[in-house]
């Protein structure tokens, strides 16, 4: 089995996130990038594949600067078997244009399953999976907590409010991941030590825009001063009686 | 001109009520462009298209067969685009099925997609605002292409009684042409049903703080006092207590509740990108300290075993007084 995992940097969680001197982007300088969390359950997943295959070859593809190389060793040094970066300055939050540059590049590949996470923590778009499915017309399943894959047929099953959606579907398809379908595992020593070896191959590409411009970048308002009513049970009272009376929310 | 689409969501035949935020949405902007709002339904058939004029639907698109009581990607795709011609917008939920179906028309459309939309305005290019970088900024983005397919959250837009007329329309519903991609067989429902806590008014989560299992149920039965929904942090979440869906924060659900109680949760950074948009929030934490309470407009501190217990009580004897 072939499969592609799609792989973006983007600031660790725990990063300060400042606004730059344009208003329009963030600082970079000082801050902390990772490989983006929920491609980490998709690069697990093309593991696991693989794995219980017995064979198989796992591709990660980024697109993004020279910078993203970094982000795609970590795939490689999990296991992952080569990289391709697509080399492409991206500017505002703009999914069609990365999913139809992303859709040009898995065509050529003719992958058996393709991975996503279910979004990017940077942008939160939640997007460039199912626009890549409907670009090449392949089945999809997105945030998926669960995957069985037999004979060229997959059962995927999808959290929704109130339950659990089970989509059946036929390789080749598009899947992105939801937290809870894996443990991702930490790359071992071995595993980063391979991974500098490992090919990672550079594509220039160009970005078709879809017609969007991020115009300023703001820090969210502050709340407003909250108050500590007091302490203990005994407080409760003061309590209810604010979220009653004050809040009018009860 | 044309119209703005909202592509409404159904559950058993029957439209939810986060579809009619998502119509005042389109109405707020058709009124500011000077076009009509046209809603979309796609249901099995027997769908209750009832009253959705009253939320701001001048005329009601129905796409009706009992092959589309589950959401079936593919096809709802196909049948909102097709549905969405030359509209100059369409507008989604951002529940589990419009953050599938959303990407799906704009890529169908060939057009640009946001999701998270908290505000929306113009008159000719659209500009909106929407978090990024978990919330941690606002990026607000103008876009100059039509027709565009913007998603909102839910609880970002009231819904507004607009008591437009609502006609309805029957569309054809394509037979499936393409081979089936992928089908929804079947969706499991737990045996009692629960409020999502990304759909629920009120939400009560509990933290770390709660030190047993077995001690989790003073958090449901506050929950269960409220008429609200039970949270949890990722910590008890990945410790097994909880089930992910009720996981609230980056790699959980974003929530934007009335009122958001945080039980023994310290206030993670992670956590306060799924809750920090919640209109009123209380924490019940013992440390004075915890970051929680920087965002807490009201806060306890004590013991969340001797707290908790004492709100349900007494908002039990609130709502029966
Ligand atoms: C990539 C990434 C993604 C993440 N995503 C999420 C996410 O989506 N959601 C999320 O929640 N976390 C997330 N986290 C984890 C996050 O960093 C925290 O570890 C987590 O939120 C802590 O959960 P907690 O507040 O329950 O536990 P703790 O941080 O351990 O806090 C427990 C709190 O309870 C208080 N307490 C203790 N005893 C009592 C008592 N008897 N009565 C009252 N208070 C008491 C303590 O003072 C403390 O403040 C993520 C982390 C990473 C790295
Ligand atoms: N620049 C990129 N390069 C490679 N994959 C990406 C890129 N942007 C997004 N993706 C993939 O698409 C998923 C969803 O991203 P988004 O729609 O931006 O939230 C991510 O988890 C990645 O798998």
């Amino acid at each position: 089995m072939k499969i592609a995992v799609c792989v973006k940097r983007v600031p660790d969680t725990e990063a300060r996130i400042k606004v730059g001197g344009d208003g329009k982007s963030i600082e970079e300088s000082g801050v902390k990038f990772v490989l983006n969390p929920f491609d980490e359950y998709a690069v697990e997943e093309a593991l696991k594949l693989k794995e219980a295959a017995g064979g198989g070859e796992i591709v990660v593809i980024s697109l993004g600067t020279d910078a993203n190389q970094e982000t795609m060793r970590t795939a490689l040094a999990m296991g992952a078997d080569k990289g391709i970066l697509l080399k492409a300055e991206v500017t505002a939050p703009d999914s069609l244009a990365v999913a139809k540059a992303l859709a040009a590049e898995l065509k050529a590949g003719e992958y058996d399953l393709v991975l996503f996470g279910k979004l990017a923590v940077d942008d939160g778009c939640h997007a460039v999976g199912p626009m890549v499915a409907e670009l090449m017309e392949l089945p999809c399943v997105s945030s998926i907590s669960s995957l069985e894959i037999a004979d060229g047929k997959g059962t995927a099953e999808r959290e929704i409010e109130g339950g659990i959606e089970v989509v059946e579907f036929s390789l080749p398809a598009i899947l992105t991941t939801e937290k809870g379908l894996n443990e991702p595992r930490y790359p071992a020593l071995k595993g980063i030590m391979m991974a500098k070896k490992k090919p990672l191959e550079t594509k220039e590409v160009t970005l078709e825009g879809s017609g969007v411009e991020l115009t300023a970048l703001a820090y969210p308002p502050e709340r407003k001063e909250g108050r500590i009513v007091g302490e203990g049970p005994d407080a409760v009272p003061a309590l209810v009686d604010a979220l009653k009376n004050e809040a009018k929310v009860l | 001109m044309a119209a703005i689409l909202a592509v409404l969501e159904q559950r058993n035949g029957e439209v939810k009520r986060v579809s009619h935020e998502v119509l005042s949405a389109a109405r707020s902007l058709a009124d500011g462009m000077g076009v009509e709002v046209h809603a979309l339904v796609i249901g099995p058939g027997g769908t209750n298209v009832d009253g959705l004029g009253a939320f701001g639907a001048d005329k009601v698109l129905v796409a009706a067969d009992d092959s589309l009581q589950l959401y079936q990607a593919h096809r709802y795709a196909y049948i909102a685009a097709s549905a969405a011609g030359d509209c100059s917008a369409v507008l989604i939920a951002g529940t589990s099925m419009g953050r599938d179906l959303g990407p799906r028309i704009a890529a169908r459309m060939g057009a640009p997609y946001f999701n998270d939309v908290k505000s929306l305005e113009g008159s000719g290019e659209i500009s909106i605002t929407r978090p990024m970088y978990s919330g941690k900024a606002i990026a607000t983005v103008k876009i100059t292409a039509s027709p565009c397919v913007l998603s909102v959250p839910p609880n970002a837009f009231a819904p507004v009684e607009a008591g437009k007329a609502g006609a309805v329309e029957e569309v054809a519903v394509p037979e499936a042409v393409e081979p089936a991609r992928a089908t929804t067989v079947n969706v499991k429902e737990p045996e009692t049903a629960v409020l999502d806590v990304s759909e629920s008014a009120i939400v009560v989560s509990g933290g770390r703080g709660i030190k047993e299992e077995s001690d989790f149920k003073v958090v449901e039965e506050l929950a269960a006092a409220l008429n609200g929904a039970v949270g949890a942090s990722r910590a008890v979440v990945d410790n097994g207590w909880r089930s992910h869906s009720e996981q609230v924060g980056q790699t959980g659900k974003t929530v934007s509740p009335n009122l958001y109680i945080a039980l023994g949760i310290s206030g993670a950074i992670q956590h306060l990108a799924g809750m920090r948009g919640s209109k009123v929030i209380v924490a019940v934490n013992k440390d004075p300290d915890a970051p929680i309470f920087k965002v807490a407009d009201y806060g306890i501190v004590g013991d969340v075993m001797e707290v908790a217990p004492r709100l349900t009580e007494e908002v039990k004897k609130l709502s029966e007084g």
